[in-house]
This record gives C-alpha cells, structure tokens and sequence, in this order.
C-alpha cells in the first residue's frame, strides 16, 4: 500500500505532534508559514519606528528607560522570528531584501504616526494589546520553532501592554485636562486601526480555513477581534475615556459587545501603500541597511584579522 | 542584495547553575566572539542564563527524520529495562 505523505502529515497535525525543520511537509505549509512568520518578524521591527520616534523625548527617566527597553524587546522579537523563518529554508538577506523592495509586507498598523506622547500609552495598551490577543494561540501553533519563538514573544510583552496603560492611567487620572484629553485623542486614533490588526473579516479571508485545518491558526479574525475588544472595553471605562464607536454597546443574548462597521477601504489602501507614513517606514528601514553596509563589512574584516592572527600566534608557538 | 551574510549560529543557554545548557535559537554574527555577545543581548535581556554556548549551524550533525524508526523503534519492546517489568512482593514497599 502506498503511504500518502500529506495523510501522514494531517494525521500528525491532528494528533497535536508539532512539525519540525527537517520533517516533509506540503509545500504550501511551508510557503504559507515562511510568508507568515518572515511578515511577523518584518512587523516587529518595522514597529520599532512609531515608539523609537519618543525614545529623547520621554517625559522622565523611569519613562525612557521603559521604553527602551520595550523597543529593543521588539528587536529580539524581529530577530527570534527571522530565525524561525530560516528554518523553512529561505536566507535572512533574502528576507531582508523583500521587505525593502515592498515585495513583503508588515503589520499597517505601524503606518500611522505617533504625534504625541499620549500615542506611546496608546500603543502599548492597544497594539501591544491586539498582538498579545494574536500570539497568545500562536504558542501552540504546529510548526515548533515558530512555536517556540511565540513562547519567549509572549512571555515579554506583557511588560509592553502594562507600560502603555501606566501612560495612560497617569494621564487620565493624575494629569491636567489638557493631558487627559491628549489621552482621549490617542484613544481615537489608535481605536480603529488597532480593531483591523486582526485582518479581514473571516468570510474575506480565504487563507483561513487551510491555516486553520494545519493548525497554523487556532482561531479566526474575528473571533479574536471580538475578545480583544470585550476585553478592552472595561480597561477604557476605567480610565474614564470613551471608544470612538458609537455603535458599541453591550449584546446581553450574544454575551459580547456589538461594534460599528470598519472601515475597510482605508485599511486596503493602507495595505496598499498609501498609510500617511508607509514610504517614511520603508525609507527609514532601507537607510538604515544601506548605511550600515560599512559596519558589516568591516566587522567580516576585523573577524578574518582576528582570525589570522590567532593562526599565526598557534604557528609561532 | 550582497552575498556576504554572516554565518548562522545556533545558542545554548544555561539558565542557572546546576542545569544542562539548552538550546533557545540561532542568530548570525562574524565570529564566536561577537556570537555569544549577541546572544547575550537576544537571548538573555532578563536573566535568563548564567553561561551562553555558540556553535556555528554548519558543525550540527543530526540524524535523518526518515530515520526515526529504525534508530527509535527498537526501544519500544524493551520494556525489562523498565523497573515495573520485575514482580516483588507488596511487602517490600518502596524498591
Ligand atoms: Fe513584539
Ligand atoms: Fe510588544
């Protein structure tokens, strides 16, 4: 009898055994994850960006050095899931190369500005918040060292989250009325663009139902949107701010908060291109490798001279 | 896009004394030195690790995945290897 390889390979999915690098699996599981997990780690470090923009402009040091530290979290992130994604056989430059041709794309979240300080208590209480919401399950994903990256993401952006609401809280309930409403304009914009992370409505989205049969997902856009925002609700109340939904309102019979329409059509041009900051992103990520192309070069150098010189000391012993 | 991308190298990290190192992921750098200094700053930015191995990806050998069965398989049936394969008396507790 013949063994039908991608039988084997559902049945082990099914049973909960996780895929690892060298294990046959169908091409397009391995195409659908690396294109997942190389955007993944393109949207962390993309996501740099909006936050580095306050790092020489926190109000206090306990504030700078918090965010810092979140940034460079988000690097290893970057860096966790680039080597995750290598396993599946494509190179780190390769990747590197379709993010700054535009071929590969990142989370369009991190294509809107960051205008006050407010946008950073925003950021870590809402994006960091749908991320969360995100990789939670990914944890568990089938493919282990996507999983095993997950585990160690997760694991730190909890810090991310609480951060972003300590901004918040301080301002809502410990600044001036100006301060607070600083607060409420970060709320406003971050809202809705926050609701789209979690991608198409699942009848607009076609990939779904595969990744989700190879576990790659394990739940769907909108299941997940509608916990993150049943979850996020109670956390504005408490800050005394307001969703900018006024369509949002408690569903007793569904046990969930019903919500207004998303705009979709801003969502794709922003996929598309034409956020107010995509060229800006990708330009200030090409500088930086274009730029830094010396340093590599000059750290191969001074390796290879290290190299020689410890070959000569071994001869002259 | 050049063709002078830093070897790839895989990390161990022993997270206290005591414990095996284990290993938590790769990263790319020119050389072991300026691994195990990157590592130090992936890998271990909360404490994680006490000591950090490095060895460049090139140097791991494995085993084939099409040959789990004929290295694994023959521990199966082996079960006298096992302490509940040998019958003692109740008497005797805790052996
Ligand atoms: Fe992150
Ligand atoms: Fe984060």
């Amino acid at each position: 009898m013949e063994i039908n390889l991608e039988d084997v390979f559902q049945q082990k999915i099914d049973d909960e055994i996780k895929i690892e690098p060298r294990d046959w699996m169908p091409e397009k599981y391995r195409k659908t994850l690396l294109r997942q997990i190389s955007q993944h780690a393109h949207s962390e470090i993309v996501g740099m960006l909006p936050e580095g923009n306050w790092i020489t402009r926190a109000p206090n040091l306990r504030r700078k050095v918090a965010l810092l530290a979140k940034v460079q979290d988000e690097a290893g992130h970057g860096l966790y899931l680039y080597s995750a994604a290598e396993t599946l056989g494509m190179s780190r430059d390769e990747m590197l190369d379709e993010l700054h041709s535009g071929k590969a794309k990142y989370s369009s979240i991190f294509n809107y500005p960051t205008i006050t300080w407010a946008d950073m208590g925003a950021i870590g209480w809402l994006v960091d918040g749908a991320a969360i919401m995100n990789q939670v399950p990914l944890c568990r994903t089938s493919y282990g060292p996507y999983a095993r990256a997950m585990v160690r993401v997760c694991k730190e952006e909890s810090f991310h989250q609480r951060q972003g609401y300590e901004i918040m809280l301080t301002l809502c309930t410990r600044g001036t009325p100006e301060q607070k409403a600083m607060a409420q304009d970060a709320l406003n914009r971050w809202w809705w663009p926050s609701i789209m992370m979690f991608g198409p409505n699942d009848d607009n989205s076609p990939n779904s139902a595969q990744s989700m049969k190879w576990k790659i997902k394990r739940f769907s856009n909108d299941e997940l949107r509608q916990k993150f925002i049943d979850i996020t609700v109670p956390q504005a109340e408490l800050l005394g701010l307001t969703i900018p939904d006024k369509d949002l309102k408690w569903n007793e019979a569904r046990g969930h908060y019903d919500f207004g329409p998303i705009n979709w059509e801003e969502f794709y041009q922003v996929v598309a291109g034409n956020g107010p900051c995509n060229k800006q992103r990708l330009k200030a990520r090409v500088d930086a490798w274009n730029k830094g192309e010396w340093v590599r070069e000059a750290a191969v150098a001074f390796a290879e001279k290290r190299a020689r010189k410890e070959s000569g000391n071994i001869e002259a012993a | 896009m050049n063709n002078k991308e830093w070897p790839l190298w895989e990390v161990f990290i022993r997270a206290k004394q005591g414990l095996n190192h284990k290993h938590v992921g790769s990263l790319h750098a020119v050389d072991a030195q300026m691994a195990v200094e990157n590592a130090r700053d992936v890998y271990t930015r909360r404490m994680e690790g006490v000591s950090i191995w490095v060895v460049e990806s090139k140097y791991i050998h494995a085993n084939e995945p099409s040959e789990q069965e004929a290295l694994f398989e023959p521990a199966n049936d082996k079960i006298y290897r096992h302490p509940t394969f040998y019958v003692l008396p109740e008497e005797l507790n805790h052996m």
